[in-house]
């Protein structure tokens, strides 16, 4: 048996001292690190299990937003009523992701860290500059349906796979992050990274840095919002696309609009040009297409993926429809709206 | 007096497992047992120069580490290792033989240790140094090099090899009216049974093995492990009483089997190997299939030629094929007909049976095909293949014992509505879907072979009825205490049914949908035998009202034997049993299929599908099935109706979604496991109707025709057919991802 430490924590300085050192890990849900455990991928020497620290609220900010803790689970998270009623989107996309019992496990903080699902992370009998620095690309030029389209390097072309965190990424939410050193905030549009030469990095979390909450702005897009997956499956399976959309419409113009894309990137991807391009025009296809477009410039495929480009670009028009329309993607209901 | 056979009885081992008594391969716990954990290649071809196991061997808590050259001796020839259902050509893969590569994911160490996880972490110690060569795994790489399947000297694999061809096909094409010509594909799909694969292995003092295997066939894997490890008969007993799904993979012997048998040998003492789910990827698939199916046919839609050629992968060393060309000149008359089968040979396992082997592949081929000539007619689906229906096999120039085709379309067509079916593409919708009406027909195989029952009956008005046989989760056990049940007139709780042990009476694998015909009427012939002996002890009663009947003037029904023309004059079971001073009557008989050679026998459907595809994304949802089967006598409606069912939601996996994928360039599959190989989730899935129509066969006393594979053939091309209605887009290689749709 590999064996490793195992400490639990009671609050969030105890935990920052137990996880100061060499390899060790935090762990909540487990859902994500204890599968990367088993293949051998991650070889934490200590576990600091962080599950009994008091990060479980949903609370109300002053200014309107809304702090969730870093320990919320996915499914209390998208059940709660402060949730359902000023951030459906957030809902939406978490109640798309993984199953119930995934969601019943997976954690607040977890979800934002989940490690990609390019197959060659996965296998440690192939090369991966993510999993081994230096390595090599295997997703490159082999099987890469499931990887990304834009802000892709040549050391790495893998995607975040996060549902929820396209949701987060849209509503322009902020992460709350303590270490021993002091507490800071990262805007979760800076908070993942793009591969780059150092693939092995997912995000701008530092060693020894613990996320405690989760912070929502006051604006929801509660009205015209919509969360749209596209998978080779109905259900639980990862998003070839997704689309995160909210929009403020008064009498048939966009006067605020937000986009994000999942499933195409290393990080949930927004890009603020497309939004403002949005903005002040009538909400119909032409001007959803435009902004497709304009999202999707610098795209590039890499043969079995080549196709998101095009679905993509229909996916966001079809994201900007249900959302300037008021009818959102069920995630029950077996269709697409 | 049937009053069992045919009802919808549940499951009667269904309490024991969802009970979690009905124990599988891997939970059977013994004190001292230990664990292996397999070291797997990590390249395609070529061969081991180094295997350091030091490390692993220093963990505490490992017994040992086996290897190709540190291992128990074992045979050292080809026909040691071909097991009952092995390819006739071929030498057969010989887990930890020899420092060979053959395919990735090859076992090259196995690990044993005190617990799995020591043997896990341990086997991850394992340092393995390779003398690699070029691999090739593509299909499409290899259709150049592509040999033809040779005629084997097996009558088994003779079975399989293309039929002769009749008049001449490629005159007759070129002469056609209508010439409709296309090529199909069908990626590597593999099987993801719910159960992993494992054995457990307990040794006893004398080096006997009892072996618990999760397997398709106990008596294969008990011969198959005498001769690879080179012992007697009377020492390896192999049990598997439940199985956790198989499809076919399960037929063959796997290397769990093996590797634990030589583990417990080595160190004397029980052993368990369970595979990992990525480790499941090496045992065998659906081969991947290249076909091409071309159709001559004249204007009102009767065909004067058609020929299928197809190019199947295998292995290296194993020639693995199946019927993948003949279906099409047996489906449909044609007096012309043509066929050509190759292989591909590459550096993976051996390919292997999958449900119905061999039809879903082809009939996906001729099925679209059928499609894409109905639209060239501008005729009817349905009315072009009533157009050539066939009432004779022509590959034998046979009879069908029974062929219930025509009531299939009739009733299918009925409950699907689809006389109401606008047949122009693209003309149907729903809100923003593009709604598609497909159907095809299925065609599979009903056969029986020898078996051997056991009944032994007991002077209180119970039975038990034994044989070797599996149930792999079809039902089994249901149907022979139902038969049984109904032949030996005892309530259906009084039977008790013992399988999946060597030792038990002989039968062959559970494969091909033969079983539950042959079983069956296996039964049968054992009660009769029962019966036959009673009756000559109740004829021994004084005042015997049975005195003056013979062998077919009775029956035993209510627990008692009685005149068939007179239920009044009648015994008791167990009167009888008491009079005669016998406590049990046991009785074991061996029933051979009829010799009806002059018949062709097959089971037969139409499928029906409703997709709906969203315009704009090329989303598929497959939101109506219809499902008409023709499969003789129905033993039990309930479990019959799950097997077409799950078949039915398994054909949508093969339209939709599954497919293995290799990175070429390693030679190696890169979705091995159940989150990135699709299969169909609950919300894939809506409304799936089965119908079973009447079909009266005389081929076996029950009329029974075997059911476990019929109910996915023919479910593939039916949605692609629909998909084509739907959108006017015809995808003729597998699976229908919404890019295809889309492009
Ligand atoms: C089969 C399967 C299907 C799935 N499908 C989807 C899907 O469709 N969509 C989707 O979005 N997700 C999906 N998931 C992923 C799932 O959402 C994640 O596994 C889950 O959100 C991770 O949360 P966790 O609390 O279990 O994280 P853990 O596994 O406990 O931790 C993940 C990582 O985060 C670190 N960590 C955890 N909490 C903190 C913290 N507070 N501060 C600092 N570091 C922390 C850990 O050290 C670890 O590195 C799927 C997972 C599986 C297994
Ligand atoms: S895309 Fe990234 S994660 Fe995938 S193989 Fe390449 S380096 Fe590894």
């Amino acid at each position: 048996m590999i064996t490793f430490e195992y400490a639990r924590a009671s609050d969030v300085p105890e935990a920052l001292r137990l996880v100061a050192g060499d390899r060790a890990k935090f762990i909540a849900g487990g859902t994500n690190l204890v599968d990367l455990m088993k293949v051998d991928v991650e070889r934490p020497t200590k576990l600091v299990d962080i599950t009994r620290l008091p990060l479980s609220g949903v609370d109300r900010l002053q200014g309107g937003g809304v702090l969730v803790g870093a320990l919320v689970r996915n499914s209390d998270l998208a059940n709660h009523p402060l949730v359902q009623e000023r951030y459906p989107v957030l809902a939406s996309a978490i109640m798309a992701g993984a199953s119930g019992q995934l969601r019943n496990m997976a954690s607040t903080g977890g979800n934002v860290l989940q490690r990609t699902r390019c197959p060659y992370f996965y296998d440690t009998a192939t090369p991966c500059n993510k999993r081994v620095p230096g390595t090599g690309c295997s997703a490159i030029d082999g099987f890469n349906r499931n990887n990304g389209i834009l802000g892709t390097s040549a050391s790495c072309i893998a995607t975040h796979p996060s549902d929820m965190c396209v949701a987060l990424a849209m509503l322009g939410a902020i992460v709350h992050v303590s270490s021993l050193s002091g507490d800071r905030q990262i805007p979760m549009a800076d908070f993942h990274r793009l591969p780059g030469d150092t693939p092995n990095r997912d995000t701008n979390l530092e060693s020894g840095e613990i996320i405690t909450a989760v912070e929502l702005p006051a604006v929801g897009y509660a009205a015209n919002y919509t969360y749209l997956k596209i998978r080779d499956r109905m259900s639980y399976a990862f998003a070839l696309v997704s689309v995160a959309a909210g929009l403020i419409v008064e009498g048939g113009v966009i006067k605020d609009a937000r986009l994000a894309l999942g499933g195409v990137a290393h990080k949930p991807w927004r890009n603020p040009a497309a939004e403002v391009a949005l903005r002040g025009q009538p909400a119909n296809t032409a001007t959803f297409s435009g902004a497709a477009d304009l999202l999707l410039r610098d795209a590039k495929g890499y043969g079995h993926n080549t196709f998101k480009i095009d679905l993509a670009r229909r996916c966001i028009s079809r994201a900007l429809t249900q959302a300037a329309r008021g009818t959102p993607q069920s995630q029950s209901n077996k269709k697409i709206l | 007096m049937t009053t069992f056979i045919g009802a919808a009885t549940s499951r009667i081992d269904g309490v024991a497992k969802v009970t979690g008594a009905a124990k599988y391969s891997a939970e059977y716990n013994v004190p001292g047992l230990a664990y292996g954990s397999i070291v797997t290649s990590t390249i395609a071809k070529g061969h081991v120069t180094r295997i350091d196991s030091s490390a692993a061997r220093r963990v505490s808590g490992v017994y040992d580490v086996l290897t190709h050259d540190h291992r128990p001796s074992m045979a050292s020839t080809d026909k040691a290792y071909k097991d009952e259902v092995a390819p006739t050509t071929g030498s057969p893969y010989r887990p930890l033989y020899d420092n060979e590569i053959k395919f990735s994911g090859q076992p090259i160490a196995l690990v044993v240790a005190e617990t799995s996880e020591i043997a896990r972490y341990a086997a991850s110690l394992v340092e393995v140094e390779y003398k690699p060569e070029p691999h090739v795994t593509d299909i499409h790489q290899e259709r150049k090099s592509a040999i033809p399947v040779e005629t084997p000297s097996s009558p088994f694999d003779a079975h399989f090899t293309p039929p002769k061809m009749r008049g001449n096909p490629d005159e007759a094409l070129e002469q056609a009216q209508v010439l409709h010509v296309g090529e199909y594909f069908v990626p590597i799909e593999h099987h993801n049974p719910m159960e992993l694969f494992a054995a457990t292995v307990l040794y006893d003092q004398g080096g006997k093995l009892i072996v618990y295997d999760k397997t398709q066939g106990v008596q294969n894997v008990q011969r198959y492990v005498c001769s690879v490890l080179e012992m007697k008969p009377e020492d390896v007993r192999v049990i598997s009483p439940f199985v956790g799904g198989a499809f076919g993979v399960g037929l063959r012997p796997q290397f769990e089997v093996v590797l634990a048998s030589l583990a417990a040998r080595a160190l004397s003492r029980p052993v368990r190997v369970v595979l990992t789910r990525p480790q499941m990827y090496a045992l065998g698939y659906r081969p991947a299939a290249i076909q091409k199916v071309s159709i001559g046919a004249n204007r009102d839609g009767s065909l004067n030629a058609i020929t299928h050629s197809a190019i199947t992968a295998t292995s290296q060393y194993e020639q693995y094929f199946r019927q993948e060309t003949g279906w099409s000149g047996l489906l449909y008359k044609s007096a012309n007909a043509g066929y050509e089968h190759r292989l591909a040979q590459l550096d993976l396992p051996t390919s292997c049976d999958m449900r119905s082997p061999s039809a879903p592949t082809a009939i996906f081929s001729l099925e679209s095909a059928m499609d894409e000539l109905a639209i060239e007619l501008k005729m009817d689906p349905i009315a072009l293949r009533l157009r050539c229906y066939s009432d004779r096999d022509q590959n034998n120039n046979l009879p069908f014992s029974s062929k219930a085709l025509r009531e299939c379309y009739q009733k299918g067509a009925e409950a699907f509505g689809w006389s109401k079916r606008n047949p122009q593409p693209r003309s149907m919708r729903d809100g923003g879907d593009l709604v598609g009406w497909g159907m095809a027909t299925g065609i599979w195989e009903a056969l029986q072979v020898p078996i051997t029952v056991r009944i032994v009956l007991n002077a209180n008005g119970t039975a038990e009825i034994a044989c070797a046989t599996s149930d792999i989760g079809t039902g089994t056990y249901t149907i022979i205490a139902q038969v049984g049940a109904d032949t030996l007139g005892l309530p259906l709780e009084n039977v008790k049914v013992r399988l999946g042990d060597s030792t038990l009476p002989q039968s062959p694998v559970e494969g091909g949908s033969w079983i539950a015909t042959s079983v069956s009427n296996g039964v049968v012939t054992t009660s009769r035998a029962i019966s036959d002996q009673l009756l000559l002890l109740a004829k021994t009663m004084p005042g015997s009202p049975l005195a003056r009947l013979g062998p077919n003037d009775v029956v035993l029904a209510n627990r008692r034997l009685q005149s068939k023309a007179d239920a009044t004059r009648s015994v008791s079971i167990s009167d009888v049993m008491r009079s005669g001073g016998m406590n049990q009557i046991v009785q074991e008989k061996t029933t051979n299929p009829s010799e009806d050679t002059s018949r062709a026998h097959n089971t037969h459907s139409a499928v029906f599908a409703e997709v709906k595809v969203d315009e704009q994304l090329g989303v598929i949802r497959v939101t109506r099935v219809v499902s008409a089967v023709a499969v003789g006598r129905v033993l039990n409606k309930k479990t019959a109706h799950s097997q077409i069912m799950g078949s039915v939601v398994w054909g949508i996996g093969m339209a939709l979604q599954e497919e293995t994928v290799i990175d070429h360039k390693l030679g190696r599959i890169m979705n091995a496991n159940i989150a990135e190989y699709h299969v169909p989730v609950n919300a894939d899935i809506h409304d799936i109707n089965v119908i079973f129509v009447d079909e009266v066969d005389n081929s076996n006393p029950l009329g029974v025709k075997g059911l476990g594979e019929i109910g996915i053939v023919g479910v593939a091309p039916a949605i692609a057919n629909a998909v084509y209605h739907a959108t006017g887009k015809r995808v003729r290689n597998l699976p229908i991802t919404l890019d295809k749709v889309i492009a």
